[in-house]
């Protein structure tokens, strides 16, 4: 029971990020981007219903487009470090040896950054932009794919059935291919799910930070960064970006519990 | 004992080696001309070529990381473009600021999650076990720097309890100083006690199902003593581990927190060097931060018979 529950409002929570998400991609209240000097910081009213920005831009319109944001550059990051961690842990797993060895001194080298200062040494090389936060969060988190993949794929590889693939003369590749990576998709889908959130968490900061995707383009961290200079008059700048935020996280969170549980209920994370 | 020290501080040099390598690159990858790039498009050439020079710029790439890593050794990280400062003494001076934050949160936040997580195992499925979860899902999913902006506008604009923002030393006035730090630790703490009380709880509730903890119950041990003394140690073991993690990813993180608070931490430090292309102190920041998260690291698992003794060093 507690669990459907949970399951229900996590997906009622991600579904509405993707119809917003959708949504803002050909309709807006207003124009997002459109200055209007007469209706600076105006607090949450009929027509705007949740007030304007410093520079008379519609608050809601820009959380909608927000939204799009995040979603694409999260997607995106995950499916680029998902697949190049399976790719990698898998190969690393399968061949072992040196390869694995090799492959594995990276990742830890990699993984002895805490993620979000990873992503901000790329982002210092490729500048701030969208395709720079993609690359930066993708390859801060490829490694704990790779990981996971790898240790999946070490256990797979030592079954019979891989064994009779070998033996009828499939190569390595197709083996790999067509036996191993099919069966590690479980623990990678628990950690996807979990690292769509991490991602659009990793985001907003580097954007609260001035990092991220630059201005005037609205996300959720760089509309709660530019709440600052008017927390104390017009709060409501900053309590809809972050509430934002905080439901898609939560709604990430709830799901992930809920496969996780299904998927692998020996798995458990913190 | 010795032998596995020698060991887990042999395993982290290949990883420490490729953490420098990966630290000197980053300055190499920046597109254009780091002297340039550092000095802005209207330098005089005769100040860019001795900066190149100071720099060693000039001379080959790998003649380059050499000569830097030989000035690692000698813990010389350069000095800070902007006011020309030792980088290091910059950073240690910083780092203490974020240091003192970033323990007091995860060990109060230990404090918390800990017993909540205790007692939500032991009344798994209650009210109160949905209701310690629910919070901590909760916590896990506000953005600390979301957070950190709402705490700021109630207590320190509204209701005007605590300081907005400003930072005082803990060596110039003790007591100031601990207000200053009041909301920036709250913070951090909510945050991390949702991520630690649901590892304490799915840690306790492995051990809950123990048989030594059965058996303790039918000989007539009083439930508190079957947690406190079987299952509390027992579980602690895992959720030490994530402590240890949990230091580090502050420390990478800490860059928001003090932005909301305006800190003069390690990560605003990091933030501003960036911005102010002084990428001395970036190489600086980048390399102590993940030396640092390395060496954490290795301490937690040196720690760990310390918390379950069946683990042996080896």
């Amino acid at each position: 029971m507690k669990l459907r529950a949970n399951t229900f409002v996590g997906g009622v929570l991600i579904a509405l990020l993707a119809g917003t998400a959708i949504t803002a991609t050909f309709w807006t209240p207003f124009d997002p981007l459109r200055t209007s000097l007469r209706e600076r910081l105006k607090p949450p009213s009929a027509l705007h219903w949740l007030g304007t920005d410093e520079f008379g831009r519609d608050v809601l319109s820009r959380i909608m487009a927000g939204a799009t944001t995040s979603v694409i550059v999260a997607l995106v990051t995950v499916v680029l470090a998902v697949s190049v961690g399976v790719l990698v842990g898998g190969v690393s797993g399968y061949r072992r040896g040196w390869t694995d060895r090799i492959i594995m001194a990276f990742t830890d080298a990699l993984l002895a950054f805490p993620g979000i200062l990873l992503a901000l040494g790329v982002m210092i090389v490729v500048g701030a932009s969208r395709f720079g936060i993609v690359l930066a969060l993708g390859l801060a988190y490829m490694p704990s794919v790779a990981r996971v993949v790898r240790g999946t794929v070490l256990s797979i590889r030592e079954k019979e059935y891989i064994e009779a693939s070998r033996v009828l003369g499939n190569s390595e590749l197709y083996t790999l291919a067509r036996h191993v990576l099919p069966n590690a998709i479980a623990p990678v889908a628990v950690l996807a799910t979990s690292m769509f959130g991490w991602v659009l968490l990793a985001e907003s900061a580097l954007s609260f930070l001035g990092l991220g995707v630059p201005p005037p383009a609205p996300t959720w961290g760089n509309m709660l960064a530019a709440s600052r200079s008017y927390m104390e008059n017009a709060s409501w700048l900053g309590i809809a970006p972050g509430l934002c935020i905080a439901l898609t996280l939560l709604g990430i969170n709830l799901l992930g519990d809920a496969l996780r549980d299904r998927l692998d209920p020996r798995m458990e994370q913190g | 004992m010795l032998g596995y020290l020698a060991r887990r501080l042999l395993t982290i040099v290949p990883t420490l080696f490729l953490v420098a390598v990966a630290v000197f690159a980053l300055v190499r990858l920046i597109p254009g001309d780091p002297v340039q790039v550092m000095l802005g498009d209207a330098a005089d050439p005769a100040q860019a070529d001795q900066m190149r020079q100071q720099l060693g710029l000039d001379r080959p790439i790998p003649v380059q990381f050499l000569y830097w890593l030989e000035q690692l050794a000698s813990g010389d990280l350069g000095h800070s473009i902007t006011n020309n400062l030792p980088v290091l003494p910059l950073i240690l001076e910083r780092f203490q600021v974020s240091a003192v934050i970033v323990l007091i949160a995860v060990a109060l936040a230990a404090c918390i999650a800990v017993p909540a997580g205790l007692i939500a195992a032991w009344r798994q499925n209650s009210v109160l076990d949905l209701a310690v979860v629910g919070s901590a899902t909760l916590l896990l999913s506000i953005p600390s720097f979301w957070l950190g902006l709402l705490l700021l506008l109630l207590f320190g604009l509204k209701l005007k309890w605590l300081p907005v923002i400003g930072y005082v030393p803990f060596s110039e006035n003790f007591s100031q100083a601990a207000w200053f730090m009041v909301l920036p630790i709250v913070t951090l703490v909510m945050v991390e006690v949702g991520v630690l009380t649901r590892m304490a709880r799915a840690a306790s509730i492995e051990v809950l199902r123990l048989e030594y903890v059965t058996h303790a119950r039918a000989k007539g041990v009083p439930e508190w003593r079957v947690l406190a003394r079987h299952v509390l140690p027992n579980a602690f073991a895992p959720t030490w581990t994530l402590i240890g993690l949990t230091l580090g990813h502050l420390l990478g993180g800490i860059a928001v927190i003090e932005t909301v608070f305006t800190l003069p931490g390690l990560g605003r430090l990091l933030v501003d060097s960036i911005f102010a292309r002084d990428y001395p102190v970036v190489q600086g920041c980048l390399l102590f931060i993940a030396v640092v998260y390395v060496v954490v690291n290795l301490i937690v698992d040196l720690c760990y018979p310390l918390f379950d003794p069946r683990v042996a060093l080896s």
